[in-house]
């Protein structure tokens, strides 16, 4: 049990990102026990990010984000990095130029960019050399900011290149990261997967068209039935055929992502509980949504029907905020139930580092192995659950607001 | 003990998420006893109206993110 509930810990910590300061060479798991102090500090009055006291706070954050690298159990694999710096142009590289360590922290610099905890980020000093730079330190300094120590100077970092224009962490930056990281990776590797069983699925209906399932076959025709059958159908009447594809694809791809998110030792990563991710799938729920709209969908925003004029002074602006204000719930919804979902596995993970002491009490470390071992059990069984669910819900929800828009409204005829 | 007060407007948004989502299941299941052959139907309408307040919470969580 305690040797399970160890190699959760490795797993949940990102395959070799642990956070307690010693060594990552595969045998890692068998000494969460042990104490470690060897909390260093680096050049320059840097502190190692991965030192010193634990906080379990900071390492979720940590295990939830993209990174640069794909780690699958021990082995941390490069990833291309595609930089782009306005004035400069693009860079392209794999991100084992910066020869980074079990923490994702490199040792090099490239053209500027280090790797800190597993992203790229971009040291602004423009003294700094280019090129291929060895012996760099990455660390933290006293306020948290990351920065660089060369020669015995101080460079300060840029923060990471987000899409987001810096509302959720980070900021606007003097690059912009166009990288294949983890996250896209995983989405890569999904679709090939799915794309692979459903050619074979294709191929099996047209060869033997009146047989019963067989393989693969029988796992996901059921969840396509049902798709639709009682999401499709019923909310777009005959239109359902036209939709189909794009409902299928957006349920597909939202549960491959998030059942490839929970396989322990595959990378972990997080594409569902991306916000950018989430965001871009609402923004096509969006469009097709609104461009499907009929007149009776859009005269029910902007005119309502059969509502005195004052009223439609207030519920104009509100029906038209609400045009927004879905696609944003539905990307919020994914992104939120999936991260909390990586989170608390995290902490309840943490839960060992923190009655161990950060190493110091074997007997806190191991007394809090059994119960975290059957709490992250029972999370990740809700995970499961929440993993259809989220899928389900999203298309649940597209597919109502499509019907809203294509709605020929013959309800509201016979009332006029 | 430190924190912001937008962590108490989280714990509001929660509450009343919570309250929401309750009266949905308790509602759901005196129906489904009522009604058992309507179960699906039922459960999938359940967990339309339960993503609804869920986005409604999650609003309210954003916005304290992001006036932190």
């Amino acid at each position: 049990m305690c040797l399970l509930a160890l190699n959760l810990s490795a797993q949940h910590n990102h395959d070799g990102h642990d956070h307690d300061g010693h060594d990552h060479s595969g045998h890692s798991h068998d000494d969460h026990g042990h104490s470690h102090d060897t909390h260093h500090t680096l050049g320059c009055g840097l502190h190692s990010a991965h030192g010193g006291e634990f906080d379990p706070g900071a390492t979720a954050f940590h295990h939830i984000a993209d990174a640069n690298i794909y780690s699958i159990g021990p082995f941390g694999i490069p990833l291309p990095c595609i930089p782009f710096v306005p004035g400069e142009g693009f860079d392209f590289f794999l991100s084992s130029k910066f020869h980074y360590d079990g923490h994702g922290t490199g040792s090099n610099a490239y053209n500027r960019f280090v790797l800190d905890g597993g992203t790229m980020k971009r040291i602004t000093d423009e003294s700094f050399p280019d090129g291929l730079v060895e012996g760099v330190e990455v660390g933290h300094d006293d306020e948290g900011h990351t920065a660089v120590c060369y020669n015995n100077k101080l460079y300060p970092v840029d923060k990471k290149s987000t899409a987001d224009g810096g509302i959720f962490g980070g900021g606007i930056t003097s690059w912009y990261d166009f990288s294949m990281t983890k996250n896209v990776m995983s989405m890569i590797i999904v679709f090939l997967i799915f794309f692979f069983i459903f050619r074979a699925i294709a191929k099996r209906y047209k060869q033997r068209p009146d047989k019963a399932p067989s393989g693969i076959q029988g796992l996901i025709e059921p969840i396509f039935v049902f798709i639709q059958d009682e999401v499709a159908k019923p909310f777009l009447g005959k239109h359902y055929l036209k939709y189909l594809p794009f409902l299928m694809s957006l349920f597909f791809f939202i549960l491959g992502l998030n059942l490839w998110g929970q396989i322990p030792f595959l990378g972990g990563s997080n594409v569902t509980g991306n916000l950018a991710f989430t965001a871009v799938l609402a923004i096509f729920a969006f469009f097709v949504v609104n461009l499907s709209g009929n007149k009776h969908y859009w005269e029910h925003i902007f005119n309502m029907p059969g509502v005195p004029g004052w009223v439609k002074i207030i519920l104009t602006p509100v029906e038209a905020l609400g045009l927004f204000i879905k696609p944003i719930t539905l990307a919020l919804r994914l992104f939120a139930n999936i991260t909390a979902g990586h989170m608390v596995i995290i902490i309840f993970v943490s839960f060992i580092f923190i009655f161990g002491n950060n190493g110091a009490s074997k007997v806190g470390a191991y007394g809090a192995a059994l119960p975290t071992v059957l709490l992250t059990m029972f999370m990740m069984a809700i995970e499961l659950l929440v993993a259809f669910i989220q899928a389900f819900v999203f298309t649940i929800l597209t597919t109502s607001y499509l019907s809203a828009a294509i709605d020929e409204g013959h309800e509201h005829e016979g009332a006029h | 003990m430190t924190g912001s007060i937008a962590a108490i407007g989280m714990g509001l948004a929660v509450i009343g998420a919570g309250i929401g989502l309750a009266s949905i299941g308790g509602k759901a299941m005196e129906a489904i006893a009522r009604q058992p052959e309507a179960v699906g139907d039922i459960r999938s309408n359940m967990i339309l109206v339960a993503a609804l307040i869920e986005g409604a919470a999650l609003i309210a969580i954003v916005f304290a993110f992001l006036v932190k």
